[in-house]
């Protein structure tokens, strides 16, 4: 599978995520929420800002407890719980918003 | 990616048997694992030429091996008992998922390469050809299986379709032919320790992380350590418990009821994966590597004992096989179970009074405890019959004072499965999770009704994460799941015992 890009096509698995890390751009993020029918606000690239850097240091997204507590320090207390990140991401800010910040998908019994 | 399209079943005012429709799941089928899942666990990459040649060798291997495989092959009846007894067909709908049909799927094929009848005369036995058409089969309905073993308690002979799947699995991982979800893990497992591939520096920060929580909201320094050389107790728990939640609520638990009752522990880097994925795919190699990795760590450290966390195959790999997948344990402490349940540590430090519990801190919680598969029908707690089933709850209604059973015939023995385990947590098979949910959704639904239940608890990172995803399928909330010792760990009063 794959994703098009400014004419440039990107590798991704059969679950969408990329292939290649190195391919990623704001644009990427972009497309593949439109093809979900997000539209990404502030508070969502927070969410995905914060999953690379995590990603760049530790070789792994972020337990959500750690999302969750950077996310209350960013966006505010009533916004770091993962209700509200459900509502940015609804099919969950592990594996959807992982795959928008073109991290691979979490595994395991999760 | 746009959301998969099936219809949740309705939960009906009591359980219905679903009229038979064939095929309705035949579209169901995990992802391959590409040939760098398959290969760290020892198969070949992608289908060999020969593979019929090598699957009905490797059947006959199985076969020869493991006589309780061919007993369950060759003693079937077709009384069909266990017709009606599998959530996925309970779920769907499909002849193909009522056990003796999925085991059908596998016998045919037993019978005519490894019986006189089925090699003569295959059309008076429904002996048939290993053809693509079979295999395929294979490969969609021994993925709709969740090795739970819920059949084989009403079978009278006691067949294990957990078995037969076990074997069709590992006979089709041996032709390159393996489920990507599970073997991609197992392949993790080898590299970093774990299911979720958690490097140990991401694992320090994890749970440097619970620290702070923890003491912030109680002000009570909790450790949660991490490789610990000359602690007493090895916790080994799934590596769900680190990242999601509600798992980090329990492992926050266990911590609180160690640090209490005064038990220095630490978990490893090395074994930080309670599951072992071998066991699904049925590869005993695969089993015993991931087992070993407790014992290597648990020397390294030089613990004296080896509790395991809030997993239910684990403990199905821990309480039946560890010993002879990795022991001997003679290096640990005799006085105690080896390996220990989290729950049988905690059972026993209420038991003693050894932990001051305010059980109304539960107070807003009305809760129903769901059996996991594995450590109901495959395990036991304790050293009483039926342990598995007394102890949970035991330690549940000590921290809990609203606790409601559901259905007798959906819990102990007799539990279903929450339509996740077994290798299918993924979501490539969401639609078949969602739908074989349906039996404990309904169980629940007539708790909620009758008692204003508000919670299921659960001990096991799979049934967990799947409840956390399946219940809005049904009308519940995500939240709706609580790990048992998240319970535990929110009644349990730190500090110096009043």
């Amino acid at each position: 599978m794959s994703i098009e890009i400014d004419h440039r096509v990107l590798e991704t698995d059969e679950e969408g995520y990329l292939q290649n890390l190195s391919d990623w751009s704001t644009d990427v993020a972009a497309q593949m929420a439109t093809e979900d029918g997000i539209e990404l606000t502030d508070n969502h690239w927070e969410v995905i800002n914060f999953l690379r850097q995590y990603y760049d240091e530790y070789k792994i997204a972020p337990a959500i407890r750690i999302l969750t507590k950077a996310m209350a320090k960013k966006l505010g207390r009533e916004k770091g719980n993962t209700r509200y990140l459900y509502k940015l991401f609804p099919e969950g800010p592990a594996k959807q918003a992982c795959r928008y910040a073109g991290l691979p998908k979490p595994t395991g019994c999760v | 990616m746009a959301a998969p399209e099936f219809r949740t079943p309705e939960l009906k005012p009591y359980p219905e048997i679903p009229v038979v429709v064939e095929g309705t799941m035949a579209h169901s089928q995990p992802y391959v694992a590409p040939p760098e899942h398959q290969q760290p666990l020892g198969y070949p990459g992608e289908l060999v030429e020969d593979w019929q040649r090598v699957a009905i060798d490797k059947m006959g291997e199985l076969v020869a091996k493991y006589r309780s495989l061919q007993v369950f092959l060759d003693a079937c009846v077709k009384c069909g008992a266990c017709s009606d007894k599998c959530h996925y067909f309970l779920g769907t709908g499909d002849p193909k998922n009522m056990p003796v049909a999925r085991q059908d799927l596998f016998r045919k094929v037993y019978r005519r390469y490894y019986t006189l009848s089925g090699k003569y005369l295959p059309w008076l036995v429904g002996a048939e050809d290993l053809t693509k058409e079979v295999l395929d089969d294979w490969y969609r309905y021994f993925h709709q299986c969740s090795e739970c073993r819920r059949c084989s308690v009403y079978c009278p002979y006691g067949i294990d379709t957990a078995e037969i799947t076990m074997a069709a699995r590992e006979i089709m991982a041996s032709i390159g032919l393996g489920q990507k979800y599970s073997n991609e893990i197992i392949a993790k497992v080898y590299k970093l320790g774990n299911n979720l591939g958690l490097p140990q520096p991401a694992l320090a920060d994890t749970l440097e992380g619970l620290e702070e929580d923890v003491e912030e909201e109680t002000g009570v320094r909790v450790r949660y350590p991490l490789d610990e050389a000359g602690a007493e107790v090895l916790l080994v728990t799934p590596s769900a418990d680190f990242f999601a939640e509600p798992q980090v609520d329990g492992l926050i638990g266990y911590g609180k009821v160690l640090h209490q009752a005064g038990i220095s522990w630490t978990l490893s880097s090395h074994a930080s994966e309670a599951a072992n994925f071998g066991l699904f795919v049925g590869s005993y190699q695969n089993m015993r590597k991931v087992a070993l990795r407790i014992r290597e760590a648990a020397l390294e450290l030089g613990v004296k004992r080896i509790v395991f966390g809030e997993c239910g195959h684990a403990w199905r790999v821990a309480y039946s096989f560890l010993n002879t997948l990795a022991g001997p344990f003679d290096f640990l402490d005799s006085r105690y179970p080896v390996p220990q349940h989290i729950v049988e540590v905690t059972h026993d430090l209420v038991k003693r009074g050894a932990l001051t519990l305010d059980s109304s801190a539960n107070d807003e919680r009305r809760v129903t405890f769901h059996d996991s598969c594995n450590i109901a029908r495959a395990s036991r707690m304790g050293n009483i019959p039926g342990g598995q089933f007394v102890l949970p709850r035991e330690v549940l209604s000590a921290v809990c004072n609203h606790v409601y059973d559901m259905r007798a015939d959906t819990i102990g023995e007799a539990t279903y499965c929450c339509g996740g385990g077994g290798g299918l947590l993924t979501d490539d098979l969401l639609e078949l999770r969602v739908k074989g949910a349906l039996p404990r959704m309904q169980a629940l639904k007539e708790v909620v009704d009758r008692h204003d239940v508000t919670h299921l608890v659960a001990i096991c990172a799979i049934c967990k994460s799947q409840f956390a995803k399946v219940l809005p399928y049904y009308g519940f909330e995500m939240d709706q799941i609580l790990s048992l010792h998240q319970l535990v760990g929110d009644a349990v009063v730190l500090g110096t015992k009043q």
